[in-house]
């Protein structure tokens, strides 16, 4: 284990390059690699690195970029890659492939904001956009969190109980472009957590058509399948998070974490760096004796929503802060979160869109966020922070 | 109804098993047939996009293809095999990987796809059967469509000439890329044979009737290639490392109106035949003078 002092963009890739290299005893590594802002050090990092049996592949795009992936995952290889934005737009069509194909590809997802208008910063809308697609969707809050994440993606995903991509988001800029000082693991930590990658369905010579045509009735099993496996993952990612404490001798990220929710009667729910903001937030209420908590989301695909629920405990006030927008619904974290509370018509679960297409999320925002949800009887439409008040 | 046995029962190993859906008379048919023929034991991978070849395979459990087969999405053929081709090389394996594809995915939507595959070069045979429509989705035209082709899309005929896809595929300067006819075999499986023998990026074009789409008789599809290579709208010839040409049969003098005429899909009222004669007298003249100046060597394979 070496301390270094590294980007967000640099944790995840180093973490991305010793699971491929980790697979040299197996079939090796594939990663299908097409450059975009803010994601293009993550490729230029793998493009550089001396793999001893893989191969990054310079394609011509970001759908070929999941189409070498597919392929190579097929072939029985560990796969990956890494996009953003209007690139991961691109990709959707075999994002849901790999998803539908059962794939344990790992994608580190730099989220940024769709265009047009044209906007390089960081929005939650591009990874969303593949909430429906298979992959299991984890989001980060560190450099730390982005080094863990990334592994503890290749040892779930790769999980035959599991079998599913899985793709870990960053901020755009925020994590990506930042410097923090990281434990980075060593290959031999790395091959000791990470087993030789094996895809069960791979061609190995059978004469069958994988991915071919499927009548309904086989398509809601194949479905219903992918949704067993879904709810497997919590599970499983429990224990992948124990396995990882023995190899690492440190505790990643789970589901959530939670920060002073067990009295808590107001509840802020937050995932990547806007989580961090809050917890600060949290603890200057505490400071002040108010009864404050909040929820850090991770894990967004599965949605666990009995933890969720749980978490949430006794709360009367649930606010999501949500950087990305549904049109026409609202966050995509609130209907969520609002959804797993179904369960408790008494609570007020409100939606703040604030940070939407990468604007500053400041602790004064997040307070006005508290005052407003403490003055709350009723909840209202999503709340937009950066639009003045009616 | 002929039924495919299911896919644990697949020991007759053939290439294309019989029991498929395919129409009566389609090129891809022979064209699979004979590839069978081509390579004998070799096993290919076949990497299939979105088009008949796809659908022949078949609904699960069942596979008209008795090798493994990947269904890809449209235009992602040429990277799947990509994938598919890297990681056997990482593992020493001397297995062939292959792309099975209609015009659509080949002309248009893949061609990006194809493009960079064969810029890298990746270790790749591209079949692509061309049957100048997408035939798949009921007869729409693509850029693979001859000038003066009726189809769902174009009902008054095509007005634009047929992309040149060999020309585009040579400028890559790739290993290998021939024209395929299903009326001449021995040069059929002979081009197969040299694309296997070779690796990277090989490129294989075969002009491929399609009775639905050409309003022809299944019975005539083969002679149909065969009017079309004597007629000199679709030329026989080789290319080797992108640079050195092998025309392997000429026109005869025998007039495009005999090639129109047995189908029903050309607006010949419409077309003027001296000025598409002009135009294939051109290209063979272009063909001629670059076979002259970059003649194929004896190396490169035999006649």
């Amino acid at each position: 284990m070496a301390r270094a002092l590294v980007t967000g963009n640099h944790a995840a890739a180093h973490a991305l390059a010793l699971a491929g290299e980790a697979n040299h005893v197996a079939r090796g590594t594939i990663c299908g690699a097409y450059p975009i802002t803010p994601q293009t050090e993550i490729i230029e990092f793998l493009r550089a690195f001396n793999f001893s049996k893989g191969r990054v592949v310079p394609v011509e795009s970001e759908h070929s970029a999941m189409a070498v992936c597919i392929g190579a995952a097929l072939a029985g290889a560990r796969t990956f890659t890494a996009s953003s934005s209007n690139g991961l737009a691109y990709m959707t069509e075999n994002v849901f492939s790999a998803g539908y194909f059962r794939l344990p590809i790992v994608m580190v997802g730099v989220n940024r904001t769709l265009g047009p208008p044209w906007n390089i910063w960081v929005d939650q809308g591009d990874t969303l956009m593949m909430r429906d697609a298979a992959w299991l969707q984890f989001y980060c809050d560190s450099h730390q969190d982005l080094v863990d994440t990334v592994l503890l993606a290749f040892r779930v995903s790769e999980d035959p109980r599991v079998l599913l991509p899985a793709l870990v988001a960053q901020d755009g800029f925020l994590l990506s472009h930042t410097q923090m000082a990281v434990d980075l693991p060593t290959l031999e930590q790395v091959a000791a957590f990470l087993p030789p990658c094996h895809v069960p369905h791979r061609i190995n010579g059978q004469g069958k058509t994988i991915g071919g045509m499927t009548w309904p009735h086989d398509t809601e099993h194949h479905r219903h399948e992918i949704q067993l496996a879904m709810e497997r993952v919590p599970a499983v990612l429990a224990e992948a998070v124990d396995e990882f404490v023995r190899v690492f001798g440190r505790r990643p990220a789970g589901v959530i974490t939670t920060e002073q929710t067990e009295d808590a009667e107001t509840i802020l729910v937050a995932c990547n760096t806007m989580a961090r903001t809050a917890q600060r937030v949290v603890q200057e209420r505490r400071a002040r004796g108010e009864r404050v908590g909040m929820v850090r989301a991770k894990l967004f695909r599965p949605f666990a929503r009995e933890v969720y629920t749980t978490a949430c405990g006794h709360a009367q006030r649930i606010g999501v802060l949500d950087r990305n927008h549904s049109p026409g619904s609202g966050g995509i974290f609130w209907q969520e979160i609002a959804l797993s509370l179904r369960c408790r018509p008494e609570v007020l679960v409100q939606d703040y869109l604030v940070g939407l297409g990468g604007g500053d999320v400041t602790p004064e925002m997040i307070h006005e966020i508290v005052d407003d949800l403490q003055g709350r009887t009723t909840a209202s439409p999503p709340v937009w922070k950066e639009l003045p008040v009616a | 109804m002929t039924t495919l046995a299911p896919l644990d029962q697949d020991a007759c190993g053939h290439i294309l098993r019989p029991g498929n859906t395919n129409c009566a008379g389609c090129g891809m048919s022979i064209g699979l047939q004979w590839l069978q023929q081509a390579l004998g034991e070799v096993r290919p991978t076949m990497c299939i996009p979105a088009c008949c070849g796809i659908v022949a395979a078949g609904a699960f459990p069942t596979s008209a293809y008795g090798v493994p087969t990947l269904a890809t999405t449209f235009a992602s053929a040429a990277a799947v095999a990509t994938g598919v081709s890297a990681v056997r090389r990482l593992n020493d394996e001397d297995a062939l990987t292959m792309v099975w594809a209609g015009d659509g995915g080949t002309y248009d939507i893949g061609l990006a796809t194809i493009s960079a595959a064969a810029e890298r070069n990746e270790d790749v045979l591209y079949f692509c059967y061309d049957n100048e429509i997408y035939g798949n989705t009921g007869g729409q035209r693509s850029s693979a469509t001859p000038q003066g082709v009726k189809t769902s899309t174009t009902p008054q005929g095509k007005t634009e000439q047929k992309k040149d896809i060999m020309e585009i595929l040579v400028a890559h300067r790739i290993p290998y890329a021939a024209t395929l006819s299903v009326a001449h075999r021995e040069d059929f499986l002979r081009k197969v044979r040299t694309a296997h023998r070779l690796r990277g990026f090989r490129f294989l074009l075969m002009l491929s009737p399609c009775p639905t789409g050409w309003k022809s008789e299944p019975a005539e599809s083969v002679e149909l290639i065969r009017i079309a290579t004597q007629c000199g709208v679709y030329a026989l010839y080789e290319v080797f490392d992108g640079r050195r040409y092998r025309i392997n049969a000429r026109p005869d003098g025998t007039p495009l109106e005999r090639y129109m005429s047995t189908q029903r899909r050309y607006r010949t009222d419409l077309l003027d035949l001296d000025l598409l004669t002009a135009l294939v007298n051109e290209k063979w003249a272009y063909l001629e003078a670059l076979e002259r100046a970059f003649p194929a060597r004896v190396e490169d394979g035999e006649r």
